[in-house]
């Protein structure tokens, strides 16, 4: 073995005992649905893991019909005390299936176990744990008087962080007293459904939380039901725009978690070892399945070459492979259809004249895969510099004023996050103020805490999740 | 004998200016007894597009002011308002057919408005933020900061200057600026109020304001790619979902028709606001 290379060290799947099918989760109980059951597989072999229910719109009313039910008659006469021993339960029941919970969500969604044993499920855990605190304290939220749960909130959750999304919807949720109808995404139901199993442990009363899965006609069958009071949506733009168009006029609060193409940049004044992690870490997260992800490098042009040459030898370093292995960097891409996506893209963006680069990496036989890759001479009019591609691809503009970096990084519809990088602390002051984004990390990247409110400005949608303003977003009143 | 008064040619505020619609329509302004009172611009798309970029040309300035100095022009517009009182008195019986008590009212009630807004500028952001104590060795804090340009259907009945300055207040005393469709039917004080905002350190562009029909205008501005934000308060005799669907092509905030004119209230200033979190680390020492 030579310098970088690692005896395999696969986390044991031993720990799962999965079901060969699972059912929708309404009213407490676990029943089939009524539309065609799916497959869902591991992106990493293409293996089935297991045959999910799909629910369709008469599912989607017997969902709804229970979460109402269940807000009329248990959850909205409970006390805010017991509304939150009853989180504090599931917070403490995610702890203690931790382990459990992070080899299915590597093994469902692709991502590797160190992200998901060290970032996605911490957080879940922290999520409930700081909502719980919330529940009988909304007094003090500082949102007015008697503050008031909506009601029935509809879900819409993505694949990219399932079980942590699922966290970010469900805890502010209930701690405001609302009652829930969750739809995983198609591709990564798995974790939603083990903490069906964990609600049904923590003895939550029945209808509280439904979650039902299915492809994207039973999450619009969802959003557009008349007896659902707050939508809340974590996904494309595309998606988001027509939720907003089908809510219009419903006078159902709606929260939108939608697209970006952040800016990350760095001066020539920035710490550049740790910029180099931040990049790596900006953009190769999660595959780069990652709304705020720093996609768009903006480096100073002075410190251009010494930057690329550094990320890449970084990059060369970064080991893709199997989710499960603990020393792994860079896990599978989520689906077929998202890799075809990122290839696409990313072929464009050569067509459009950009160099690209990628670390080289051995790809797996089976399953999706795209190895780390960067562009450099990429003109601010390229695809690859404004469209979102969801994946491990970074473009790199260069600029020379801080005006230019601010001009730059703002010209895009959307507006969710953005990362600055520079020893200089009123610098990174100034420039924040005039970046348009909802979420600004400096010195640092993709930092994510239960108590701090998430985001975006623009076409990244509206509402924030997190800390007190994501209570706010399903609270009567209150337009933040 | 007695002396033949000057009447006022009744123009559009855009950028600062007043010109006429581009259009060259004009539409009949009367009392509510019939009575000729003006011709007021009759705004066109070209206008409101017009408005929008004046608008977004004015909002670097006007939100990168001290909120102090915010707070002090919103002040500066009720000192104005407050000097100019009767004019808007003698406007308001005038256009709605009130009486006097209750047009000294409204007027009172607007001036008392702006007052009670101006207070918030330097406030809100208090309000509305916190610092976030999140795990790790970071300084965390969340703070709303205006949205952008905000296209405002002003409401269209119950009292045209308190319904316009209800309504441009809380949009503006944050650092948006506006674009805003004054009541059809009583439109003179919104174009007085101009007069005032005009010379009450307001910078041009900052507010915009257009007369005419909403129905025509308003789907122009919900449709426009540069405006961030659109509040319908007068907008419930329009096809107002109509509207909100067009608003989401570009995901703007939308924040639907109230009846009536909306009270003050912090809720409608951080409507108009987007809440940013700054990260940053903290070295360990």
């Amino acid at each position: 073995m030579s310098f970088l290379d690692y005896a395999p060290a696969p986390e044991s799947t031993s720990i799962l005992h999965l079901k060969k099918s699972y059912g929708l989760f309404i009213d407490g109980q676990f029943v089939k649905g009524h539309g065609s059951p799916f497959l869902t597989i591991s992106p990493s072999t293409e293996e089935r893991i297991a045959e999910i229910a799909n629910a369709n719109a008469k599912d989607v009313d017997t969902a709804v019909a229970a979460a109402r039910r269940a807000y009329d008659r248990t959850w909205s006469k409970l006390s805010g005390a017991d509304r939150g021993k009853y989180l504090f339960r599931i917070a403490r029941l995610v702890q203690e299936r931790a382990r459990e919970l992070a080899v299915a969500e590597s093994l469902d969604n692709g991502k590797p176990i160190k992200e998901s044993r060290d970032v996605d499920v911490p957080l879940v855990a922290a999520w409930f744990f700081y909502y719980a605190g919330w529940a009988d304290k909304l007094d003090y939220a500082g949102l007015g008087p008697n503050p008031r749960a909506l009601g029935v909130a509809a879900q819409v959750i993505p694949w990219n962080f399932p079980l942590l999304m699922l966290a970010w919807k469900i805890a502010p949720a209930l701690a405001a007293g609302n009652t829930v109808v969750l739809k995983p995404a198609e591709t990564t139901p798995l974790t939603a459904l083990l903490f069906a199993e964990i609600l049904q442990q923590a003895d939550l009363p029945a209808g509280v939380v439904n979650i039902i899965t299915g492809a994207g006609d039973t999450g619009e069958a969802l959003v557009n039901h008349p007896d659902v009071n707050k939508v809340a949506f974590t996904g494309s733009t595309a998606v988001g725009r027509a939720i907003a168009k089908s809510v219009a006029g419903t006078g159902k609060k709606v929260t939108l978690e939608l697209g970006g193409k952040a800016a990350n940049i760095v001066f020539d004044d920035a710490p550049i070892d740790q910029a180099v992690e931040g990049i790596v870490n900006g953009i190769f997260f999660n595959q780069g399945h990652v709304c705020c992800a720093g996609s768009r490098l903006l480096v100073q042009e002075s410190i251009h070459d010494e930057v690329i040459d550094r990320l890449k030898t970084r990059m060369s370093t970064l080991r893709l492979g199997d989710p499960l292995d603990k020393n792994t960097d860079i896990g599978a891409i989520n689906s077929k259809e998202q890799l075809e996506r990122i290839r696409e893209l990313s072929d464009i963006g050569e067509a459009e004249g950009a160099e690209r680069w990628s670390a080289p990496c051995e790809i797996p036989a089976k399953g999706f895969w795209f190895a780390p890759t960067i562009f450099t001479n990429v003109s601010t009019s390229s695809r690859i510099a404004r469209e979102e591609i969801f994946g491990p691809v970074l473009s790199v503009l260069t600029f020379r004023t801080p005006a230019e970096a601010i001009a730059k990084a703002n010209n895009t519809p959307y507006g969710l996050s953005a990362g600055i990088w520079s020893d200089k602390g009123s610098k990174i002051l100034a420039v924040a103020d005039q970046l348009r984004a909802g979420v600004i990390w400096a010195n640092t990247f993709n930092r994510f805490d239960p108590a701090s409110p998430f985001g975006g400005y623009k076409e990244s949608g509206y509402g924030r999740e997190g800390g007190r303003h994501g209570l706010a977003a399903y609270l009567e009143g209150g337009s933040w | 004998m007695s002396r033949l008064a000057v009447p006022k040619t009744y123009k559009l505020y855009i950028g600062g200016k007043f010109p006429r619609s581009e259009s060259g329509r004009t539409y009949e302004v009367v009392s509510t007894k019939g009575a000729f009172l003006a011709n007021a611009a009759l705004a066109s798309r070209k206008d409101a597009r017009d408005a929008v970029v004046a608008a977004r040309g004015a909002f670097a300035g006007w939100s990168g002011a001290t909120a102090y100095n915010r707070g002090q022009v919103l002040y500066r517009i009720a000192e104005l308002l407050e000097g100019r009182r009767d004019q808007f008195i003698d406007e308001v019986v005038a256009t709605e057919g009130a009486s006097r008590p209750s047009a000294t009212k409204q007027v009172d009630t607007a001036i008392d408005a702006w007052v009670w807004y101006a207070g918030w500028a330097d406030k809100y952001v208090q309000a509305a933020g916190n610092g976030n104590p999140v795990s790790g060795p970071y300084f965390n804090l969340s703070t709303p900061e205006p949205t952008g340009v905000v296209a405002v259907v002003a409401p269209q009945s119950g009292g045209s200057l308190l319904g316009l300055v209800s309504v441009l207040a809380p949009v503006i005393v944050s650092g948006n600026t506006v674009v805003v469709i004054a009541s059809e039917s009583a439109p003179l004080s919104a174009i007085t109020l101009s007069e005032v905002l005009a010379t009450s350190d307001v910078p041009g562009g900052v507010v915009n304001v257009l007369t005419g029909s909403p129905k025509e205008i308003a789907p122009w501005l919900a449709g426009h790619a540069d405006v961030n934000a659109l509040d319908l308060a007068g907008a419930e005799a329009l096809d107002w979902v109509d509207l909100q669907i067009s608003a989401a092509d570009t995901l703007k905030r939308v924040l639907p028709p109230v009846v009536g004119i909306p009270s003050p209230s912090l809720d409608r200033i951080v409507a108009f606001t987007e809440t940013k979190t700054v990260w940053h680390t903290k070295s360990l020492i």
